[in-house]
């Protein structure tokens, strides 16, 4: 192995590759340094076929990374696509860094880097061919899969020169030339998903497609009311059911996403299992927190609005005083519910515990996190349990929380052969970590020309004294922090015994209908059309907020992205009677994102017929098709959620339990969607996320220019019947 | 009890209750798993496999009641001309995003083009509203659809 070249985030190791041809290890933050290179696993392999083979590292869950950050190594390698070989990467974060598929984060976090080692992989090609050629390197150029010296009208493969590349040390990455964006063959035309053609087919790919010699299946009895303990179970009548191997209550711990307590019951098949568990009859022991119900969380809510904040978060200027000087005050309360994220596999890992070292075969967006539950859980080194990545079902957000791999884990522990847990779609609705509900008590100032002068927004959450429940905090630079002279944001928060956790956008795509939704109210208080009053708020272009900062906003862009909208959706037309256009636009995960729906509503029933969508992500969409397909996703995600989704409590417990009382989008409710992306010069980020938070209020915002009906609690529901 | 299908073609004798929903017999028992499990009470189309060609959810079809209907899963489909041509529209639109109601999907799509060949949009809302999509792929199952049947995009 060549000697390792290190920068300060990227790390190069080269090697023969097993089968021969050129290796190139890497890591993206240096961490590898400790484990030493020998700890890297191929990410690059270019074999004497000319073949590439590139590891993906980050979890697939339907985001398209498997796609798109191998399409970013093979650009600046300069290989054909049709040449490549996505391989996914075991889960190890000493390898491979961040493991993540959550935040939008992975392609602003690796585009440069995965850039360098495309380019690196290409350098030692081109050192490799002027060797053999006995020529300047300089003079060297490549085509796809190729090594050309013009002057000379040579060529040499990738393929044959692997292996000699193999022995070159790798360059330092950050001396590395990259192409010229220009240039790009791979990056910014559409790219086919890698699995698409095993998926198309039905080949196992999923978690609950895994199979293993000897395998049996399982499933997991939970309580109602999260974390109450079983009181009693007839085990014998599960065992009686034929098939089943096993049945035992798990006594769990308290923590919500660890190991709860349960039943299993194990059996030959998963239908078995199922029978088995039917046959349980199991109770359980009274729980603290069987009393909480949606209607007395909404009611301690209430009792918040009007006594007051418990603290202040940020105060700029005076508030109360703006608000008694001010023209005309408007206040609203808004509430949105609990929701589920109900990925349409549910959730499910195989395990296999066997001389205390344990592999897993988990569809998870968030490895790391789970090797550490089931290393603590089941009492072994965390370097004894392997996680294979395994395509996930859908995920967002919802396996970041690995709760159903202890589980897996923790019952493969107590039977002799791998076992495969799969919840029934009711466990996965009713056992979720849910996107937690909250309350806006919002109260504006306008003054005589109908500028904004004041803006408060009292949060009502979840948590104890300073510290929120997972993914019910909120930041307080939302804007139009920053832009208005007196801005309070403030905070209450009530206990909570819910289990809650990042759903798509966590936390903006609540405060995305909440904030763009009072804000239509503020622009017909001021007697302004709603693009025009966002327009004048947002002011002139400048950053609010430190440079390089992740919530620091750009007035500019955003303002990019509402005149794009704006203009391709030809607001400001007549529509006939009974239809409305809503705008909306917010800021998250690096992106500034606009939305224009047109909506009817018709007998009770709102109908969006098309929608607008204007986005700024940077100077580069990577994979085109897999960029449409997240921006197409998060607006249809969000129409679904808006118009029908909650999840209500009732004695500690989830009331709906299936997609009959949860609904998801149909066909038939689709609307056209026209998508404009606006390249601006800065690096380019994620798109996952950023297209969802503001749909729900451009989606509200058209029902009220439509109908004259404003909707502040969420879902849409029965509201307009 | 003892059952013989025809699944994708050929025979295959299981060992099981009658009331096993045909999902579990291919999945576990046969070892097909590119029929999914969504909901298990017919409210998501995940499972949808072909009884003689019609569609039908296999989470709730007891393996008793499938008799000497031939089985046709997403694994034998291609086989289908019908069924190649979508899984064709399907792969040259990219339809998939996690790709797990795809199988689903298709399925369905290939019953609605074997029963209508030239679908209106009409029909293919009331074909498809059955198949949940959480990634929400409407859009491009549409088009690919159309794309099957030979009309252009309107
Ligand atoms: S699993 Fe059969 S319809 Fe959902
Ligand atoms: S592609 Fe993910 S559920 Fe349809």
């Amino acid at each position: 192995m060549n000697a390792p070249v290190l920068s300060r985030r990227l790390f190069l190791a080269a090697s023969t590759a097993a089968g021969g041809g050129l290796m190139l290890a890497f890591n993206l933050e240096g961490e590898a340094r400790a484990a030493g290179p020998a700890a890297l696993s191929a990410y690059l392999k270019v074999s004497p076929d000319g073949k590439a083979t590139i590891a993906s590292k980050i979890p697939e869950v339907g985001q398209g990374m498997r796609t798109a950050l191998p399409m970013i190594i093979a650009e600046e390698l300069d290989v054909a696509w049709e040449d490549v070989i996505v391989e996914q990467a075991l889960a190890d974060t000493k390898v491979y860094g961040r493991q993540v598929a959550g935040g939008s984060m992975a392609t602003t976090l690796e585009w440069d880097g995965m850039r360098r080692v495309g380019a690196a992989g290409r350098w030692m090609l081109i050192q490799a061919a002027a060797a053999k050629l006995n020529v300047p390197a300089a003079e060297l150029t490549t085509e796809p899969g190729r090594v050309v010296h013009a002057a000379s009208g040579r060529r040499l493969s990738y393929g044959d020169l692997a292996q000699a590349a193999a022995a070159i040390a790798p360059p330092d990455p950050k001396t590395l030339v990259l192409k010229d964006p220009k240039a790009f063959r791979i990056i910014g035309k559409s790219h086919v998903q890698t699995d698409t053609d095993a998926i198309l087919t039905g080949k196992p790919l999923f978690g609950i497609d895994v199979r293993l010699p000897g395998m049996v299946y399982a499933t997991f009895l939970k309580a109602p009311t999260f974390a109450a303990k079983v009181a009693s179970a007839d085990l014998a009548a599960a065992k009686a059911v034929k098939g089943v191997r096993d049945a035992f209550v798990v006594e769990g711990g308290t923590a919500l996403d660890g190991l709860l307590p349960g039943v299993a019951v194990v059996a030959d098949s998963w239908w078995a299992a199922r029978r088995g568990r039917n046959a349980l009859d199991a109770t359980w022991a009274e729980h603290p927190t069987s009393a909480q119900s949606t209607a007395s969380l909404a009611a301690r809510a209430a009792e918040f609005a009007k006594a007051g904040a418990q603290r202040v978060a940020r105060a700029d200027g005076d508030v109360a005083a703006a608000l008694k000087g001010a023209a005309k005050v408007v206040s609203a309360s808004y509430d949105y519910p609990f929701i589920a994220h109900a990925p349409l596999e549910p959730q499910n890992c195989t395990a296999r515990v066997k001389d205390g070292k344990v592999e897993i075969w988990a569809p998870t967006q968030n490895p790391e996190p789970g090797r550490a539950l089931v290393a603590k859980t089941l009492n072994v080194p965390p370097e004894n349990v392997t996680i294979h990545l395994i395509r996930c079902g859908g995920g967002f957000g919802r396996r970041l929380i690995n709760d159903y791999m202890v589980e897996a884990a923790f019952i493969a522990s107590k039977v002799d052969a791998p076992v495969q847990l799969i919840w029934t779609r009711e466990d996965d609705i009713q056992h979720d970590f849910y996107r937690p509900g909250g309350w806006h008590n919002f109260t504006a100032g306008l003054d005589a020309k109908g500028d904004l002068v004041a803006w408060r927004d009292h949060f009502v959450s979840f948590g104890e004294g300073e510290t929120f429940v997972r993914s019910g905090g909120m930041n307080s630079t939302q804007f139009p922090a920053g832009a208005v002279a007196n801005y309070q944001h403030e905070v209450s928060v009530m206990p909570l015994g819910i289990p809650t956790g990042p759903l798509r956008a966590p936390g903006n795509n609540a405060f995305g209908f909440v904030i763009q939704s009072f804000t239509d109210e503020v622009a017909l208080a001021a007697k302004t059309d709603p693009v025009e009053f966002r327009r004048k708020l947002l002011g002139e272009p400048r950053l609010i907020g430190p440079e390089g900062q992740n919530d620091s906003f750009h007035t500019g862009r955003m303002r990019g992205v509402l005149d794009l909208v704006a203009e391709k959706s030809g607001w400001g037309r007549k529509l006939a009677k009974g239809r409305g256009l809503g705008v909306a636009c917010h800021f998250s995960h690096l992106g500034y994102v606009a939305v224009v729906m047109e909506v009817s509503v018709a007998k009770g029933e709102a109908k969006v017929h098309k929608v607008w969508v204007a986005a700024d992500v940077g100077r580069q969409i990577i994979n085109p098709t897999g960029a449409d397909h997240q921006v197409q996703g998060s607006i249809l995600d969000a129409i679904g959620s808006t118009l029908r989704q909650k999840i209500t409590f009732e004695n500690g417990a989830a009331v709906e339990s299936n997609f009959g009382d949860f609904p998801l989008l149909r066909m038939s409710e689709t609307p056209p969607i026209e998508v404009h992306y606006l390249l601006s010069d800065n690096r380019p980020t994620g798109l996952g996320e950023p297209v969802l938070p503001p749909a729900p209020a451009a989606l509200c915002n058209a029902i009220f220019a439509a109908t004259g009906k404003r909707i502040r609690s969420l879902p849409v529901g029965d509201q307009l019947a | 009890m003892a059952y013989t299908l025809t699944v994708n073609g050929s025979p295959h004798t299981v060992d099981t209750e009658p009331g096993t929903p045909l999902l579990w017999v291919l999945r576990d028992l046969l070892d097909l798993v590119g029929t999914k499990y969504g909901c298990g009470v017919a409210q998501c189309g995940a499972c949808t496999v072909h009884l003689d060609g019609v569609p039908v959810r296999a989470c709730v079809t007891p393996v008793s009641r499938v008799g000497a209907k031939a089985v046709t899963t997403i694994e034998g489909i291609a086989a289908n001309p019908v069924g190649a041509r979508v899984q064709e529209a399907w792969k040259s639109l990219d339809v998939p995003q996690c790709g797990y109601c795809q199988a689903g999907q298709i399925m369905s799509a290939t019953a609605l083009l074997a029963a209508t060949p030239k679908p209106t949009d009409a029909q293919i809302d009331e074909a498809m509203d059955g198949n949940l999509c959480r990634c929400a792929t409407y859009p491009r199952i549409r088009k690919a659809i159309k794309s099957a049947s030979g009309q252009a995009e309107a």
